[in-house]
């Protein structure tokens, strides 16, 4: 009999695992893809918001505002990506002030940082600002991260701590027993005290399978971005936001980690889960939006397209609650933006308000040195490199010319706790194919790297999902 | 520090020629770096023949015109280091280099030639509607799929693009056992060669659509179909044309784009159109001492072509090494009207020749070298078309008559 099974490890589950398995429990993660993050996590705009946004009242301010504060230190621990990079709301106009200032009011009264600019002061600092922009509300606190990055570390130590980890394991049905659950899942069944439900999209339907009468209802909201090259002269500096509108945050313009920039996103329902299409219209609507901001948007530069679907609830909040009529069952649904910024207060939250209710929770006396994401060899200075290479000579065969990412840097990543066993699962982790070739000249490579690591043949490797193969026979 | 007194980046045909030239013109110190275990480039993925006809005057394969190069300078001092990849270079002329060999090593040059190909359009440049499943491949990496490491990436396959990479895939795939169902092109005409379109399309009975795309990729995780659309004057999906087709690949071949990360980062100034380094009839970029050649200077037609600028850029190298390259006033071309681009960007009064190629064919037209509004030369040209890259001789004297800025223009012939 376990303590808890988690389904679900998208940045949430992963967070739930982290946390949790610092406490004398049985955990185990559940997780129906090759790879951790695969959901809403792989696919969004990589912001932790300031806060300033959310209704007030709601679970979505209040947990908003509490993750904006937790992710620096977060990021430090596992040596994650995080720049205080701040966004701008943009307003053309008198009447779109009139939102600004009810923005900065909100802001104020949340304890958020925050300055209002004229558009010459907007200017200074973003000079590429359009110049139908009359004043801008400028939020420091908010900050871009990767998430997978952080779902991938978080997982990884939650292992180290004792968490078991089922990859490619897909939750079939549960069923009430005396003592919990038993959650039956593609690869055999599982007996629990709790099961905590964060399985994004899905998570109706995981509710539903213990409480037809569940009302938790989840409509995928798609949005659709494009991913623009890096280059010498960054497009933007900081985060660019318009006024908010009734179909959300708008189309916005993110500078990334890397260096990239963001378009997007449309807000559509749609009616299938995992329809994570591009769409012209949905692209044409983007490409007319993000030129109300900005000047000049070098769409030439543009190397990617992708959708990802918004799990939305039908509460317009985050629905983090037992259920009614399950004790011990606990549902992390509709964690829609801001819920990249609000996940690691979600999970204090259903720790402090839900679990700990129904389960003692006393801390492990020793717990292991946590387990950083390693530095890319490209990051590091000159003499370190060298060092490295001295080391193990694969660190010094390059084999992603774009985002220079070596051999042995890769090998490293398919041996690691939680390891990568995808074409896909390599690039979240290290970026081949995330460049201006697109894996044009690495995927090749990886390939066979991934063949000869994990003993398979190369036509049985995937970019994903099972079925995802590149190669298909022997010439 | 190791030194040498020229580096060439990448030993495909460009890099391979440009050492060969530079040594016949006396320098005996050339390193060459090459990402790849093996010298060639890409042609050791083009197995397919036609290459050769120019240079060695007879019909070779991709790796054995490789070949011819290797032995040729495997009589000379000029060394080949490959498993290689160059990291940085600056305008100093000092390169960063990794490998398993050496580690990490900083190499100081005293001239540098990029001779560092192209990469293929991807999907994302594009921009296809659709999902994103496995089976979305460039025809190049399909080539070397197949060519090199012996695996067929699908069995059902579309090709988008008329591009020679995507026609000789066609070919390639339909000879391994795999079903081409068409080729469709954005553009009312191809832009590959016309003899690819006959011996690649035609003979094997593989339909082409000209001023089609592909407005919608389908399946989960890897391609089930693709939705082809015609297009209008305006390169817009006519609605209620759309044909579906059952495939479990699609290959790109929509374009080339001269690879330029390390140039770019060292400074050299980039051409919009090209998109690889503005030069001089000499190779020379904007920055002293480093030269390009070859598909990373802009995109050629023939391998033949790719070897003979080579050994132009190679020649200029040693003859900035030494010092005898005189610098005179300097000519600003530019192209006007259905001219797409004309190379080099910058002239010194001397006998060369400019390449030239068109936007859109055009029949029975002359090509204009203005100065101001005098006309320098006229000659008649009976077709222009896109995919043919076209070339004109200069003159020192011709040149000497010119302003500062030298126009080529295309116009209708009038007698």
């Amino acid at each position: 009999m376990k303590d808890i099974v988690i389904i679900g490890a998208g940045i949430i589950g992963s967070f739930l695992a982290y946390d949790l398995s610092q406490y004398q429990l049985d955990i185990v993660l559940l997780e129906k893809n090759k790879d951790v993050g695969c959901g809403a996590t792989k696919a969004n705009s990589a912001i932790v918001h300031s806060g300033h946004d959310p209704k007030e009242g709601t679970l979505k301010a209040k947990l908003n505002v509490l993750g904006n504060r937790m992710y620096e230190d977060i990021c430090k621990t596992f040596n994650c990506h995080y720049e205080k990079i701040g966004a701008y709301v943009l307003a053309c106009g008198s009447e779109e002030e009139e939102v600004l200032k009810t923005l900065a009011l909100q802001a104020k009264h949340r304890e958020i940082p925050f300055e209002l600019h004229d558009y010459l002061t907007i200017l200074q600092h973003e000079p590429n600002c359009s110049d139908k922009v009359t004043q801008g509300l400028y939020l420091p606190s908010t900050a871009i991260i990767t998430p997978w990055e952080v779902a991938i570390s978080l997982t990884e130590n939650a292992m180290l701590r004792g968490c078991k980890v089922h990859l490619e394991t897909e939750v079939v049905n549960i069923e009430k027993i005396t003592a919990g659950y038993c959650v039956h899942t593609s690869s055999g069944k599982i007996e629990t005290r709790c099961v905590i439900n964060c399985a994004g999209i899905y998570a109706d339907h995981i509710a539903k399978m213990i409480n037809p009468e569940s009302s938790i209802s989840i409509q995928p909201r798609r949005g659709e971005y494009f991913v623009l090259d890096h280059t010498k002269e960054p497009v933007v500096h900081h985060i660019l936001f318009p006024v908010p509108s009734n179909k959300g945050k708008g189309v916005l313009l993110v500078p990334t980690i890397h260096k990239n920039v963001l378009l997007g996103p449309t807000s559509d329902f749609i009616d299938e889960k995992d329809d994570v299409s591009t769409t012209k219209t949905g692209l044409d609507y983007v490409k007319s939006h993000v030129h109300q901001l900005v000047k000049d948007v070098p769409m030439h530069q543009v190397i990617r397209t992708f959708s990802g679907n918004r799990p939305v609830g039908n509460t317009k909040d985050f629905i983090i609650e037992e259920d009614s009529d399950f004790s011990c069952f606990f549902n992390v649904a509709a964690i829609e933006s801001p819920g990249i910024a609000s996940a690691p207060a979600i999970s204090q939250y259903v720790i402090d308000e839900l679990v700990s209710k129904r389960l003692c929770l006393q801390k492990k006396t020793i717990l292991p040195d946590i387990l950083k994401r390693p530095c890319a060899l490209s990051e590091m200075t000159y003499e370190k490199r060298q060092n490295i290479i001295k080391e193990d000579s694969r660190y010094g065969h390059i084999i992603c010319r774009c985002e220079t990412i070596s051999e042995g840097e890769i090998i490293e990543a398919i041996h690691r706790p939680l390891p990568a066993l995808t074409v896909g699962a390599i690039k979240r982790r290290l970026r081949p194919g995330m460049g201006r070739c697109q894996g044009g000249f690495c995927e090749p490579l990886i390939i066979q790297i991934l063949a000869k690591e994990l003993n398979i043949n190369e036509n049985e490797v995937t970019v994903e999902e099972t079925g995802s193969n590149v190669l298909v026979s022997k010439r | 520090m190791r030194k040498h007194e020229l580096v060439i980046i990448g030993a495909g045909a460009a890099g391979l020629s440009c050492a060969l030239a530079s040594y016949h013109a006396g320098i005996k110190d050339i390193l060459i770096l090459e990402k790849e275990e093996d010298a060639g480039g890409i042609l050791n993925q083009c197995i397919h023949t036609g290459f050769g006809l120019h240079t060695f005057k007879e019909e070779l394969s991709g790796p054995a015109y490789a070949q011819r190069c290797i032995d040729l300078l495997s009589k000379t001092s000029v060394q080949i280091q490959c498993s290689t990849m160059v990291l940085s270079v600056t305008k100093e002329k000092q390169l960063v280099c990794s490998s398993s060999q050496y580690g990490l090593e900083t190499i100081q040059a005293k001239a540098i030639v990029f001779a560092t190909g192209c990469r293929e359009r991807s999907r994302g440049a594009i921009q296809i509607p659709g999902s994103r499943p496995a089976g979305v491949l460039t025809a190049g990496a399909a080539q070397r799929y197949l060519n090199l490491d012996g695996w067929m990436c699908g069995k059902k396959v579309i090709i988008l693009g008329s591009g020679d990479i995507g026609l000789i895939m066609a070919r390639r795939m339909t000879l391994e056992g795999a079903k081409v169902v068409a080729v469709a092109e954005l553009m009312p005409y191809s832009n590959g060669l016309p003899r690819n379109i006959k011996q690649c399309l035609d003979d094997f009975d593989i339909p082409l659509y000209l001023s089609h795309t592909i407005v919608k990729i389908e399946g989960k995780d890897r391609v089930s179909g693709v939705v082809l659309s015609q297009v209008d004057e305006h390169l817009q999906p006519i609605s209620g044309s759309e044909k579906h087709f059952d495939v479990d690949t699609v290959l790109l071949s929509v374009g080339l784009i001269p690879e330029n990360t390390l140039l770019e980062q060292a400074g050299a100034q980039l051409h919009p159109k090209t998109r690889g380094p503005v030069v001089d009839e000499r190779c020379m970029t904007s920055l002293d001492g480093i030269f390009a050649c070859g598909n990373s200077l802009h995109v050629h037609d023939l391998v033949d072509f790719v070897f003979a600028e080579g050994q132009r850029a190679g020649y200029a190298a040693a003859e900035y090494l030494k010092k005898t390259y005189m610098d005179c006033n300097v000519i600003m071309v530019r192209p006007e009207g259905n001219i797409s681009y004309v190379l080099p960007q910058k002239l010194h009064t001397s006998d060369t020749k400019l390449l030239y190629r068109v936007k859109t064919p055009m029949k029975n037209a002359e090509l204009i070298l203005m100065s101001k509004d005098k006309v320098l030369k006229r000659v008649r040209k009976v077709s222009l078309i896109p995919s043919i890259m076209e070339e004109i001789a200069v003159t020192k004297e011709l040149l000497q008559d010119c302003d500062e800025e030298l126009i080529v223009e295309v116009k209708p012939w009038k007698n």
